[in-house]
């Protein structure tokens, strides 16, 4: 059984298109990222995955039960963290969390109290004199302290500061060994490429890639970086060429003996052969619209 | 249950303004009679003598020198209008001020029911009406004890009740407006009950427009047709009907939504 599973889900408000035919399967005990940038389709996929939006078609499971008809049961084993933060205007942290905890018919104060330790939250003070930061980390407490069997997270780290952050992939990496599914959506290519086991890459509203991160970033093609002077035009299967004074660098996905004999007719007083970072598969992705991945 | 208890929290404010606002107001004017009774049977024959004005509040058919008939046309007003305004309030934003003030992925993302958010708003909403209700009716009750009159506690019942329907019935309608709207609803609510009351007022000038007494709630608050017997069953049926239409285009509206 897949922790999420989604066949054809597509959405559209009135004309406009949401998200179309996503095609989307999430292992249990995975730890799974989400990547695009703003517009492409990653929350209104989470909000239908939430039932807080109902798809226009397809269909999805969730932890094994329907998406639409057991929403509530699968509400009762997910826990999410939204992107933007707002609480009722009055209420102190403790009261959101109990509040929170209460709408799951759940006492949680032990693991609330552990998590708020943690991320050092005082639950004394009053949600509307928090900062940006202290209401994600009250949000954070309220996704994860019902101990779900799946996360879905959006943004998760928008407003915590670099210490907090460390915090946070810790407690989710420790949930993640103790068989949590974790499902981050994020447009911070770095967290998901420390963090996760597996992402799928989302363009205009369709899936343009996905597989596991390790397989996504061994491409075949190599980030070269040469100082010196090298008849790259000679080359087949150069891409994203940036030339200055001193040298080039260039994506590589041609033949290793070529670039060899090419490097050794030139000038090369440095050579940096690496592996392209997510980044770049992203890159490569929206640019090129992910073609043969 | 725990809803219910979050909503009667985060209205509690506006509860205890809008209740001491018109507790205030109407016990004010119950502690201005004794000083205005002798003066108010000139005021009578002067309201009686200006035709339509006169007909449009009712006051051609109340006798504004008796407690009850001044406290109908007064304290009336003050309950009718600003109940009105009150439970369109409570009513209009209960469902929307989520989606408003960004709170309702939060709240939709716990594991309950649509249908049961909207029953602990709605019971919510009707729980503080009825406690306002209520402290207004035992503190207007005080006041006429405190100026020495008699207490009319069937006249008094019976406006305060008819005056509770009106506010039920507007805040149910606007519950189900509530379930259509994206942002707070606050404009729409306060014209609701305005134009509401207009219409009452329009009935009253013109019997041809006498079917609007059936349209709006407060053909069925008039302190004149509850003192005189005027006959309201068929008015409260028709309130209770626009009511329970508020009431199921809420739940079917709110059950399908989609939350942005």
């Amino acid at each position: 059984m897949d922790a999420i599973r989604t066949y054809a889900l597509t959405k559209y408000y009135g004309k406009t298109r949401g998200v179309e035919n996503i095609d989307l399967t999430v292992g249990q005990g995975d730890y799974f990222g989400f990547i695009g940038p703003n517009g492409a389709g990653k929350s209104t996929t989470i909000r239908m995955l939430l039932g807080l939006i109902r798809p226009s078609g397809g269909r999805g499971e969730i932890l094994g039960l329907d998406m639409e008809k057991d929403c509530e049961r699968i509400l009762e084993r997910v826990g999410y963290l939204p992107a933007e933060t707002a609480f009722w205007p009055g209420m102190r942290v403790g009261d959101v969390l109990r509040l929170s905890a209460g709408l799951r018919g759940r006492d949680c104060g032990t693991a609330a109290r552990r998590l708020c330790e943690r991320l050092q939250l005082d639950t004394g003070r009053r949600v509307d004199e928090l900062s940006l930061g202290g209401r994600k980390k009250t949000a954070i407490v309220c996704a994860l302290q019902h101990e779900p069997e799946l996360l879905i997270m959006d943004e998760p780290t928008s407003g915590l500061d670099p210490l907090m952050q460390r915090e946070f992939f810790a407690i989710l990496r420790e949930r993640n060994q103790a068989g949590t599914t974790i499902f981050l959506s994020s447009h911070v290519l770095s967290e998901i490429q420390r963090n996760c086991a597996h992402t799928a890459i989302i363009r205009a509203g369709s899936l343009i890639a996905s597989g596991s991160v390790e397989a996504l970033v061994r491409t075949g093609a190599k980030r070269v970086r040469v100082c010196g002077r090298v008849d790259h035009a000679a080359l087949e299967g150069v891409r994203d060429l940036r030339v200055w004074a001193e040298g080039a660098e260039f994506l590589y996905s041609g033949d290793m003996q070529a670039l060899l004999a090419v490097l050794a007719r030139g000038e090369v007083r440095d050579l940096t052969v690496s592996e392209p970072d997510l980044e770049e598969v992203f890159m490569h992705c929206y640019r090129d619209g992910g073609e043969g991945r | 249950m725990i809803l219910f208890r979050h909503e009667l929290r985060q209205g509690r404010a506006a509860f205890w303004i809008w209740t001491a606002a018109l507790a205030l107001l109407m016990d004010a004017c119950v502690f201005l009679f004794p000083g205005m009774k002798g003066q108010m049977a000139a005021a009578g024959r002067l309201f009686g003598s200006m035709g339509g004005f006169t007909a449009a509040f009712g006051m051609d058919r109340l006798n504004v020198g008796t407690l009850i008939g001044f406290y109908c046309v007064e304290c009336g007003s003050i309950l009718g209008l600003g109940g009105a305004f009150f439970a369109c309030h409570a009513g209009v934003s209960a469902l929307a001020k989520e989606e408003r003030d960004k709170t309702a992925e939060f709240l939709l993302t716990h594991p309950l029911p649509r249908a049961r958010i909207v029953t602990g708003k709605l019971a919510a909403v009707l729980i503080q009406i009825a406690g306002m209700n209520l402290i207004v009716l035992c503190l207007a009750v005080l006041s006429v004890g405190l100026i020495g009159e008699k207490i009319p506690f069937r006249q008094l019942l019976l406006m305060h009740g008819a005056c509770c329907l009106l506010q039920v019935e507007l805040a149910c309608a606007c519950a189900g407006i509530s379930a259509f709207l994206r942002r707070g609803g606050a404009g729409i609510g306060m014209g609701l009950a305005a134009v509401m009351y207009l219409l009452n007022l329009i009935a009253n000038l013109t019997d041809r427009a006498a079917f609007l007494k059936y349209i709006s709630p407060f053909g069925y608050c008039e302190g004149a047709d509850i003192l005189t017997g005027v006959p309201l069953g068929g008015r409260i049926a028709a309130g209770m009907l626009l009511a329970c239409m508020g009431v199921a285009g809420a739940y079917w509206r709110y059950g399908k939504k989609d939350i942005r």
